[in-house]
């Protein structure tokens, strides 16, 4: 990117605007967090707003915005294979509930009292 | 970096601390053929006591047995703990450090910037990085065959809980286990400082008029396996650290609750965990891998080929999509690995579906190389040998791949001897025999002189027949059913029944090390062997439009690009070859 | 002596439209995201698979403090990105300035992360063997930890002796902040959905 001097000033400007907007959705986010949507809905919520948080910071900050389609084509290779790795979990409980298999009862114990403390 | 302006470098900064492509690549090459020698001397011994359980080992056997050993007893016979040590070793050491650095680290960046008219890589002090990385990790899984309770020994695929357990009896940190995940970090992150830099070098520094479809399929082939390299590595890399946690902290990634081992409840572990998570992320990495390693292969028989039929390779558009197709796919087939891991049906089904259709861009790529054949003019050159025997050798082990990836006929067939013979006939009689082709056909370019034709076809035909005394016995033993980890696989009554097999494929190994000679004497005496011109193979491709060989810089004056990458025998030129940075005809 | 001879070094590629470094850089995090994606799936996976999975007040860990660290981390990237927009301006000085205040931020996350986050959990028993959870919490933010100490030392090494390249090819220079701050917004970016994730969830 060759930009003029006078150009990057005003881009200075942008930065301010979105390093607010990110001051402003993390207050945000933790405050949300109190409120009680149920799990799946406080998760949703979250996810989203740190998305359009890390959209933000991708875009103005990395410059995605203004960059030319090369990198487009990387990253949404690089996004493909992401989401294939979210797929994990998937498989693997896919795997664990076929076998009904039931831990001995002394460690489920120890299991559980792990989290107290 | 033109050279002519630039005093004379010190030892240390022209050979050993280079950061010209061509010594990072001959230093990668040659490190490489160590490695595998070392890999193959390891499997080697492993395969008398497959033959012949519980016998002493001739030789070896008395000079490295010893009380303290953990990998042979004193009265020279492998212990079980030295099978499973050597075996993980074998594996981890002809894949990750054999041949991958050869094709990728020594072919790649050897030949590629070359083909591509450029004066360097990209990133030249990061590709110096990335060959000292990969020597540090060689370095550390070397070293740990020497500790207390030897090297890893939980396969090369190091599944938990197993291998989260294993060498406990070592130190906490310098043990076997926890080394080989170190070693492997090292060699991810060289892996993937080396593929930025060749990904980068493909798109920027191609010559004036080398258009994408004009770069030779080796080319294409070293660019489609960086970006397998880059994107599938790092799931391995998060895999390994949360191993590591595992071995270092007793965290519970990989561990399920209440795993009793030896009568005891391990419980300084929380449970929790499992070890499926660590075979998906395996996999992830490791059916790209597969494909790491044929398609530079793929990429050498390519330019052989086409170099020794003189005529265009047929349906090179062809090749270079299905090349690219392949790539995309193998990240979605790594649950072929893992159908009798209690898989669902559905799943399952999916994953025989996407392996089956990664079969077919496999199949297009062998049948453009076999249709190229056709009507060709061919020259039985040394390295066309080697290309030429890729083909068959290739097809048996893909083509054995097929009951591997269905899940009804992999459930009898899993873990058996077939798998082996399968995987090595891809890698072993395939990818190594097409990297044989490569040393043959670039040795004249590296060193300006040729390799000895006698010496290389006594090098070929015994190893092309040993290859396959080694594997093919492997089908029929796993057929009938033999499992592929046992230490003496005579105890069982299945066993017994096809040692004969057994031998036969021991015998094999043996011949196929003593095959080798002639190769290493060629490789040697030929440094000084006789003087050839810049273009012995008059080839095409750009790499030999630079003096052999290639000074610092690589072109004296930067090739323009003016056809396609084979063009042999096209009719009104004058020679049957028409060099790439030539215009006139 | 790089800079001379290989093209595309300092001057972007007609066709991608970035300098060699800048797409090196941009590779690097396409795989980096396969590192972290691949340990973000680990996460989901424990937590969907473990039915005890602490709620947020039984993991002990501090919204206040994890909040100010974002905070923190939000504004060195500004001040990284400032930095670039200096050298842009051809203001050396201001750019150094910049990149001392990034450099400063992020030692400050790493000291709040390490004096009020792991050693008091260290210090009650909360080690990574203790659960899943602590086990993932730890690894994630260690790995991140070491990914802020890799980014305070390349930022420490422009400052210092890599500044000498401003002399000699300025523009080189600023493409190799560019470069720095593409992979310090990277961590940021990392640490933003770290943050939900363990912390609020």
């Amino acid at each position: 990117m060759a930009e003029s001097a006078a150009e990057v000033q005003k881009h200075i400007r942008t930065y301010l605007v979105v390093f607010v907007a990110l001051g402003g959705l993390t207050a945000l986010t933790v405050a949300v967090s109190f409120i009680h949507f149920g799990t799946a809905g406080n998760i949703a919520v979250a996810l989203i707003i740190a998305s359009v948080k890390a959209s933000l910071v991708a875009a103005v900050f990395m410059h995605l915005i203004s960059e030319k389609q090369f990198i487009y084509g990387v990253l949404s290779l690089s996004a493909f294979f992401f989401l294939l790795l979210m797929f994990v979990p998937v498989l693997v409980h896919d795997d664990s509930t076929r076998t009904k298999w039931h831990p001995p009862a002394p460690i489920v114990e120890t299991h559980t009292v792990d989290h107290v403390s | 970096m033109s050279g002519d302006h630039h005093p004379e470098l010190s030892f240390w900064r022209k050979y050993i601390f280079s950061i010209d492509h061509k010594v990072i690549g001959v230093q990668y090459a040659v490190t490489a053929l160590v490695f595998l020698m070392v890999g193959f001397s390891l499997i080697m011994i492993m395969r008398y006591q497959m033959a012949y359980p519980g016998q002493s080992i001739p030789v070896l056997g008395n000079l490295l047995g010893s009380d303290e050993s953990a990998y042979i007893a004193a009265d020279g016979s492998m212990l079980p703990e030295g099978y499973n040590a050597f075996g993980a070793m074998h594996g981890t050491i002809m894949i990750f450090l054999g041949v991958v650095p050869l094709a990728v680290g020594g072919f790649g960046n050897y030949v590629m910037p070359l083909q591509i008219g450029a004066p360097d890589m990209s990133f030249p002090r990061l590709n110096m990085a990335s060959y000292w990385v990969f020597f540090v990790g060689g370095v550390i899984m070397l070293a740990s065959f020497f500790v207390t309770g030897g090297s890893a020994n939980s396969g090369w695929t190091s599944y938990p809980p197993l291998s989260d357990i294993a060498n406990e009896g070592g130190h906490y940190f310098w043990n076997g286990q926890t080394m080989w995940l170190l070693g492997m970090v090292f060699l991810i992150t060289s892996s993937l400082l080396g593929s930025i830099n060749f990904i980068v070098t493909i798109i920027h520094l191609r010559a004036p008029g080398l258009t994408f479809f004009r770069l030779p399929f080796f080319v294409w082939a070293q660019f489609i396996t960086a970006f397998l390299l880059l994107l599938a590595f790092p799931p391995l890399e998060a895999a390994g650290v949360l191993q590591l946690m595992d071995r270092l902290f007793d965290t519970s990634f990989f561990m399920p609750s209440g795993l009793i081992v030896g009568g005891q409840i391990l419980d300084q572990y929380s449970g929790g965990g499992n070890p499926l998570l660590w075979q998906h992320l395996f996999w992830f990495l490791a059916h790209p891998e597969v494909y790491v390693l044929i398609l530079p292969a793929m990429g050498i028989v390519g330019d052989v080929i086409a170099n020794n039929i003189r005529k265009p390779l047929w349906g090179y558009n062809t090749l270079v999509y299905s090349s690219i197709f392949l790539g995309f796919m193998s990240f979605v087939v790594w649950a072929h690995h893992m159908f009798i891991t209690g898989m669902g049906t559905t799943l399952s089904a999916f994953f025989a579906a996407t392996t089956m259709i990664i079969s077919v861009p496999s199949v297009i790529i062998l049948t453009c190389f076999l249709i190229s054949l056709w009507g060709g003019a061919i020259r039985y050159t040394v390295p066309m040998l080697f290309a030429l025997s890729f083909l068959p050798m290739f097809a048996i082990g893909g083509l054995t791949g097929l009951p591997l990836g269905l899940p009804a006929s992999d459930i009898f067939l899993h873990d058996t001897y077939y798998v082996i013979g399968h995987f090595h006939y891809v890698v072993a009689p395939g990818t190594v025999m097409a990297l044989f082709a490569g040393i043959y056909y670039w040795f004249p370019k590296v060193t300006g002189r040729s390799m000895s034709k006698t010496l290389g076809l006594l090098h070929f035909w015994p190893s092309f027949i040993c290859m396959n005394a080694v594997f093919m016995p492997m089908f029929f033993v796993g057929l009938a059913g033999v499992s592929r980890r046992l230490w003496s696989q005579e105890e069982y009554e299945l066993g017994a029944l096809t040692m004969g097999w057994v031998r036969m494929s021991s015998w094999g190994a043996w011949g196929l090390g003593v095959a080798q000679i002639p190769f290493i004497i060629n490789f040697f005496i030929s440094i000084r062997g006789k003087k050839v011109d810049q273009n012995p193979w008059q080839a095409t491709t750009l790499e030999w439009a630079a003096p052999s060989p290639p000074p610092h810089g690589n072109f004296e004056v930067t090739p323009v690009v003016h056809r396609g990458p084979y063009e042999y025998s096209v009719p009104g030129h004058k020679n049957d070859f028409s060099p790439q940075h030539i215009s006139e005809a | 002596m790089s800079a001379e001879v290989l093209p595309y070094t300092v001057k972007p590629h007609p066709v991608s439209g970035l300098y060699s470094g800048k797409m090196g850089i941009w590779l690097f995090l396409a795989s980096e995201v396969m590192l972290f994606g691949a340990l973000f799936s680990t996460y989901i996976f424990l937590r969907v698979g473990d039915p005890a999975w602490p709620s947020h007040e039984e993991t002990h860990l501090s919204i206040p403090i994890g909040t100010i660290n974002t905070l923190i981390l939000i504004t060195s990237s500004i001040t990284m990105v400032m930095a670039w927009a200096s050298c842009k301006m051809n203001n050396i000085a201001k750019a150094k300035m910049w990149l001392t205040v990034t450099a400063g931020l992020a030692l400050a996350f790493l000291v709040l992360k390490f004096s009020l986050e792991y050693y008091p959990k260290i210090q009650h028993g909360n080690v990574p063997s203790k659960s899943t959870f602590y086990a993932i919490y730890f690894t994630m933010t260690g790995l991140h930890a070491l990914h802020i100490i890799g980014g305070v030392a390349v930022i420490a090494y422009f400052i210092g002796p890599g500044a000498k390249l401003w002399k000699t090819d300025p523009e080189y220079y600023t493409n190799r902040i560019e470069c720095t701050g593409l992979y310090w917004h990277f961590v940021d970016l990392v640490w933003i959905f770290l943050f939900p994730v363990f912390y609020l969830l």
